[in-house]
């Protein structure tokens, strides 16, 4: 069964910005969601990260194995940043797609996700 | 048959082949391989052996026979289970009788993968051109004129993603039709379209391509007969095709509706258009494409400019606004309008949309016009300038400045 990534966004402006009540009624979203994608045995894993501003880049300089310089911050100031992701196991990209538009969240991107058994 | 017709005949054969080819194997690109070995086969044989009965079939089989040589190597290849499993597939698969009805929906559910929407609009019409169509990459790049390189990007990126995110080749169920009907619709409209809006110099090329946009609107209407708006779409591409000879003059000058000439207009497929949106009005399931189908059977059925029935068509563009509002379906509205409640009419429904149009030709030169009726000279030669500030096409170039010389001498 093919795995999907969905991940998603939020606009770097409101980013850890919300109210306690805006958090609120996302996380009950989320419960929402898991329930019943759970229930269905779609999610396989996923988590809500930290702010960007917690984040650590660590770029390489001359290809994939060249030397590394640890940075503070993102790898891009972005306008939208990347807030958490669920992975979904789905049997095609409409079913996966079903799936995400029920995620809270201001823009959800789904990426398939490599099968490295099928290589 | 003439020896011309024959690579024409097994292109258009092959185009229904492939549909069914990707449903056997299940993977986009063995399946044109294996058409493509099969037409090959067909243009060397079918001149000595002559034409088989059923070319589609002989297609098939050989079509199909080429994938199951293809996927045994890769399972002998590989020695994976995997392709074992899928080589089973594919034979059980193959050993099921393909019916008229299966191959239609095999077309069906081609169109609607290479229309679906994780797929960007560009690539869907070129995907639909090549695998419904057998166009060539070379033949669509020339199309949209853009280079080969580009369109084959754009092709093979659009099958890969196809591949990759598994887009389902399936055709959507009922429930899910009102969201994805409209993006097939919009596509073979496109191909429509784009027939008509090819820059001058490629005229047998734009003829080609409507040609090919109207046989995808009979076939997507054949194929979905109780949906209104396959007809209407297939109505609307007709009454604008028929109009083909005469949207462009000898010398290659665009010509305006109120200035073609009419005896150049197919009247047989005009009428065909006209029965076949009859036919889906009963249905009481109105829509865009059965509304602006009426409108064009409206200006195909008139005898002249003049005698057209402008009040029927104004009220259709105010209907056609409230189900697809949009700054251009404004315009035209106005158009109609001005001929039925007068020309200031007309220009306070532009002035609502200038903001939104205030780079596209066609808006100024429609506004430049309804101020040249009024002897509003100044503003009408403002305006005329306001269009050619657009980078209109040379032909519409042309035409602009023709007409700030005949309106500055009022």
């Amino acid at each position: 069964m093919p795995r999907y990534a969905a991940l998603i966004y939020e606009p770097a402006t409101t980013e850890g910005q919300g109210t306690e009540e805006e958090w609120a009624a996302i996380m009950a979203g989320h419960e929402t969601f898991s329930a019943a994608a759970g229930a269905a045995g779609v999610i396989v894993g996923g988590e809500a990260l930290q702010p960007t501003s917690t984040a650590t880049t660590i770029r390489r300089s001359g290809g994939p194995f060249g030397d590394h310089v640890v940075t503070d911050g993102p790898f891009a100031e972005t306008k939208e940043v990347l807030g958490g992701f669920y992975l979904l196991e789905c049997a095609d990209l409409d079913e996966a797609v079903r799936w995400a538009s029920q995620i809270p969240g201001d823009l959800v991107e789904v990426r398939p996700v490599i099968d490295f058994s099928q290589m | 048959m003439t020896d011309a017709d024959l690579p024409a005949l097994v292109r258009q054969e092959g185009g229904r082949v492939l549909a069914t080819l990707i449903r056997l194997t299940g993977d986009m690109a063995m399946a044109e391989d294996a058409v493509q070995d099969a037409v090959v086969r067909a243009l060397e044989r079918w001149p000595h052996d002559g034409i088989p009965a059923n070319p589609a079939a002989w297609l098939t089989t050989v079509a199909r026979n080429r994938a199951l040589d293809l996927i045994r190597r890769e399972a002998d290849r590989t020695r994976k289970e995997s392709a074992a499993v899928l080589l089973d597939q594919v034979v059980n698969r193959m050993a099921e009788p393909l019916s008229d009805s299966v191959v239609r929906d095999d077309q069906l559910r081609l169109l609607f993968t290479c229309c679906h929407p994780a797929l960007a609009p560009d690539a869907r019409v070129a995907l639909t051109l090549r695998t419904l169509c057998g166009l060539s990459t070379v033949e669509i790049a020339r199309l949209f004129l853009v280079e080969d390189a580009t369109m084959g990007q754009r092709i093979s990126r659009a099958k890969k993603k196809i591949e990759t995110a598994r887009i389902p080749y399936r055709v959507p169920a009922d429930h899910e039709l009102p969201d994805r009907l409209p993006a097939v619709l919009a596509t073979v409209y496109a191909v429509v379209t784009a027939g008509h809006h090819a820059p001058e110099g490629e005229q047998h090329d734009r003829a080609d391509l409507a040609r090919e946009g109207v046989r995808l609107a009979r076939l997507l209407h054949e194929l979905m007969p109780d949906e209104p708006e396959c007809a209407g779409l297939r109505a609307l591409s007709l009454a604008t095709y028929a109009r083909r000879d005469a949207r462009v003059d000898a010398a290659g000058e665009v010509v305006l509706l109120a200035h073609q000439d009419r005896r150049r207009w197919h009247v047989d497929e005009i009428e065909e258009a006209d029965r076949v949106l009859q036919r889906a009005l009963t249905r009481r399931r109105p829509g865009p494409y059965q509304v602006q189908a009426a409108i064009a059977c409206l200006h195909g059925m008139a005898e002249s400019f003049e005698a057209t029935d402008w009040p029927q068509i104004a009220s259709l563009y105010a209907e056609l606004e409230r189900l697809a509002p949009s700054p251009v379906v404004r315009v035209n509205r106005a158009v109609a309008v001005a001929e039925v409640e007068g020309t200031e009419v007309a220009l306070a429904l532009l002035a609502d949309v200038e903001a939104d149009l205030a780079r596209w030709h066609l808006f100024w030169s429609t506004k430049a016009e309804m101020l040249a009726r009024l002897g509003r000279v100044a503003e009408a030669v403002e305006a005329f300038e306001a269009a050619l500030g657009c980078s209109p096409n040379d032909s519409d170039r042309r035409h602009l400045q023709r007409r700030v010389a005949e309106v500055s001498r009022q």
